[in-house]
């Protein structure tokens, strides 16, 4: 664990400020801990990119499907499940030979959460908000995706309420997979655009 | 708007720094913050707009040195006070009390 000493040291000024909020939210009836409890045990443990991965490896695999997730996005994923908040307007792009997609958020990090989970930190930092609007490719190329010149990138920026989901392509050579084991080859970062999804190494 | 938090092509904020298996949560007071946003919305007391809103009022030193969630505890602090559902003082107390307690 890298994170052992926040129960040995003293509770930092931020923590304290947290706490105080909460405890004051309780003393007054407006707030539950144990509904904090639960949303925490809730987001650690069920809702994550595990979840996106099932949508693209249903897309890859049911070609009915695919049509109506990419025409109406927040309906078709709810189909399997997901739904909720930051996943109310769902948009899903969908990578191709000759179009590669990246979702960035450059106001506040907004993100998928039914789909994706929580974003990672790099998600939400300055560098990727501020590079991935204006130098795109390079971005792509600190992730270690090199796309040769004719691919077209495009960048979605997420607004307040719509949230983007990249459909990456389905590698080559998993003809003979099921759904579950292609679900397991899709990664949180090819699902925003900043990785490809890579064969089973063989 | 072109405030800080508006970071759609400034340059030279340097590398993308990524954390292998990050966790959902870095501390435990991020998973509170979290909820609170879950159960604040509940009670109405406020929408996403006036989050949003009370994050861009933020000043650009205070918002480039706070983190993601720190963000959104400034919007509790700044709404729930504004709308009457606590006081500063209430705050700074508590604050203050829980402190001399050691924090737990």
């Amino acid at each position: 664990m890298a994170h052992d000493h926040a129960h040995n040291a003293p509770p930092s000024e931020t923590a304290m400020r947290v706490k105080a909020l909460e405890t004051l939210l309780t003393e007054k009836g407006l707030l539950d801990p144990a509904a904090i409890d639960a949303l925490v045990e809730t987001y650690e443990t069920k809702i994550g990119p595990r979840n996106g991965a099932k949508v693209v490896a249903r897309a890859w695999t049911d070609p009915d499907y695919k049509q109506r997730l990419l025409e109406d996005g927040s309906a078709a994923i709810a189909e399997l499940g997901f739904s909720g908040v930051q996943g109310e307007d769902m948009v899903v792009v969908e990578n191709t030979d000759d179009v590669h997609n990246l979702v960035t958020c450059t106001l506040c990090s907004c993100y998928p959460w039914p789909t994706l989970g929580l974003p990672p930190i790099w998600f939400k930092s300055a560098p990727y908000r501020a590079r991935s609007v204006i130098d795109p490719r390079g971005v792509l190329e600190e992730f270690g995706v090199t796309l040769s010149d004719d691919i077209e990138v495009r960048v979605w920026d997420s607004s307040a309420e719509l949230r983007y989901l990249v459909l990456p392509q389905r590698p080559a050579g998993t003809e003979g997979l099921s759904e579950d084991e292609l679900a397991a080859l899709v990664t949180r970062d090819s699902m925003i655009g900043t990785a490809l999804v890579e064969a089973p190494a063989s | 708007m072109n405030g800080i938090h508006d970071m759609g092509g400034m340059q030279c904020m340097g590398p993308i720094i990524r954390e292998e298996n990050e966790p959902q949560f870095h501390e435990e007071w991020e998973g509170r913050v979290f909820g609170m946003f879950f159960t604040n919305f509940a009670e109405g007391h406020f929408n996403v707009d006036m989050f949003r809103h009370a994050i861009e009022r933020m000043g650009p030193a205070e918002y480039l040195e706070t983190s993601y969630y720190e963000h959104w505890l400034h919007v509790y602090e700044t709404v729930l006070v504004e709308r009457g559902i606590l006081t500063q003082a209430e705050i700074d107390e508590k604050i203050a009390s829980l402190r001399e307690a050691g924090g737990s």
